[in-house]
């Protein structure tokens, strides 16, 4: 469709900008973001091959998060938190960050009510999932979607 | 020196189910940032946060760097008796910050 | 018939690109009404700011009240000069030091004080310490309206920061004024561009994950258009902030905000 040297010229471009992009990913310095694998491996180290419920657990993120740095979370998992049944932990995993493991909470009878609340960072609009083991050994998990995006004036 | 912040009740009924905060200022640098100069900033952060009531564990957390700076917790214990409550932070290099607040259960 | 469309759509399309409330001609007192950048944080964020134990800012405002109170042996503690506080002295910051007849930022005021007065050493910029009083003092002025005066000596500052605000810098070639006056409430790619008010300051901010000065915002905001920034605690940026402060007269104190 184009005259030869068109051609020439179009490819040539095609591969400066391939390697200006492979320049500028090299220099960008970006971590090597988690992916849901990532996750799931976190999940099996915690866990085990136990089975994962939805359910019972409710964490909430904002719609949209303000800055990655700081990210308001919340979870809450029903439970009477007596002797015989209460929640023994919480751990919430990100399927986006460089390490899929964000924090676990450690609870137990003595905790009243298995509610927390922190902030977290997130590296990018993600599902973040909370998963708790009761006392029973049961695994139950509830999830929450955030859109995170870069400050327009960036100084990097 | 860190500057702690903890929200206590001061009373409480026996039996009920109180909400505490603890605040602490860190950078809880994540190992993955740049300096200026693209130097690489090693990783510092806080790993375990306990809190204990009347010398029993009820409450802790175990820190990854996707936790935010000046790491922020709320949670809750049942009032059993009065006693003293201790909040203790400490960090992957072994350093390790403590408050203390008096709870009374009536 | 088509050029009177073409003309009228310009026009609606020109009035529809600039914020209804900047005066273009009013140098000094720009907006009809003044915006805090508050308004334009996430309810959540804003929840954060107004939370007196959670805003992470206080880390360093308790800070500040234990250093403001701390005497060492014969030296005063600032306490026992300003035993009834100082509310409402941040609001008149940047200030004339009548002594000297330097422009002094609360920095500024706060080191002076402690060479004067203390026989203590000026305390770096940006350091916990100065960051902690600095937060301290302006935090007890939360809520009242800032109201700096630009006459007598302060008035060749006041020009000298009017001036830097006007002036474009850096490989983008900006201005403060084209941003956040001409711009202000319109769109940069995902953020709202604020009216650009130091009223908040020494603020939180979520990207630095820390509290930090007004001049530190002033020069990610120079580095923001790619132009070099100055020192910190250099004059221009001082009379920078006389000019920003009288530019929000009316503002309510905020410290220590917190924003994005």
């Amino acid at each position: 469709m184009y005259s030869r040297s068109v051609q020439k010229a179009l490819n040539r471009r095609i591969l400066i900008r391939m390697g200006v992009g492979g320049i500028l990913i090299a220099a960008t310095h970006l971590p090597a973001l988690a992916g849901p694998d990532d996750l799931i491996q976190a999940q099996k180290i915690l866990f085990g091959d136990r089975p994962i419920r939805e359910g019972r657990v409710t964490l909430k993120l904002p719609a949209i998060a303000e800055n990655g740095y700081s990210v308001p979370l919340s979870v809450d998992v029903d439970s009477p938190m007596t002797d015989k049944d209460h929640v023994r932990q919480i751990a919430i995993f990100s399927p986006r960050n460089p390490i899929a493991e964000i924090v676990r909470f450690k609870l137990g009878p003595r905790a009243g009510r298995a509610a927390v609340s922190t902030r977290i960072r997130l590296g990018g609009t993600q599902t973040v999932q909370a998963v708790a083991e009761l006392s029973d050994g049961s695994l139950w998990s509830g999830s929450a979607t955030t859109v995170v995006t870069l400050a327009a004036c960036v100084v990097l | 020196m860190a500057s702690i912040r903890l929200s206590v009740p001061p009373t409480a009924k026996r039996g009920d189910v109180i909400e505490l905060k603890a605040l602490i200022q860190h950078p809880m640098e994540s190992g993955y940032r740049r300096g200026s100069r693209g130097e690489a900033i090693p990783r510092n952060i806080i790993t375990r946060f306990e809190c204990l009531y009347d010398g029993e564990r009820v409450f802790a957390a175990d820190f990854q760097p996707g936790i935010a700076a000046d790491p922020f917790l709320t949670f809750h214990t049942r009032a059993t008796q009065s006693g003293m409550l201790v909040f203790r932070w400490t960090d992957e290099h072994g350093e390790s910050w403590q408050e203390t607040a008096m709870l009374m259960v009536t | 018939m088509t050029n009177k469309i073409a003309w009228v759509l310009a026009m609606v399309l020109v009035s529809a690109c600039t914020p209804a409330d900047h005066r273009e001609n009013n140098l000094d007192a720009p907006f009809e009404r003044l915006q805090s950048g508050y308004d334009l944080l996430t309810p959540e964020t804003q929840a954060l700011q107004d939370d007196t134990f959670s805003n992470p800012g206080y880390l360093w405002v308790d800070r500040g009240a234990a250093l403001f109170g701390a005497g060492h042996g014969y030296t005063p503690s600032c306490a026992s000069c300003h035993a009834s506080g100082l509310i409402g002295a941040a609001a008149s910051y940047p200030a004339i030091d009548t002594a000297t007849g330097q422009l002094l930022n609360l920095e500024g005021r706060i080191n002076t004080c402690r060479e004067r007065h203390q026989n203590l050493p000026a305390l770096e910029h940006e350091s916990d310490d100065l960051l902690a009083l600095t937060v301290y003092v302006a935090n007890q002025s939360r809520g009242v309206p800032l109201s700096v005066d630009t006459g007598g000596a302060a008035a060749a500052h006041y020009a000298n920061g009017r001036d830097y605000f006007f002036t474009r810098r850096g490989q983008f070639n900006l201005s403060c004024h084209q941003c956040h006056d001409q711009n202000a409430g319109m769109r940069l790619r995902g953020d709202t561009i604020s009216q650009g008010h130091g009223n908040g300051f020494p603020a939180y901010r979520l990207e630095w994950q820390t509290l930090g000065s007004l001049q530190r915002r002033i020069r990610d905001c120079d580095t923001g258009v790619r132009a070099e920034p100055l020192s910190l605690g250099n004059q221009t940026y001082v009379d920078l902030e006389l000019y920003l402060n009288a530019r929000a007269n009316g503002l309510e104190i905020e410290s220590p905000a917190i924003r994005r």
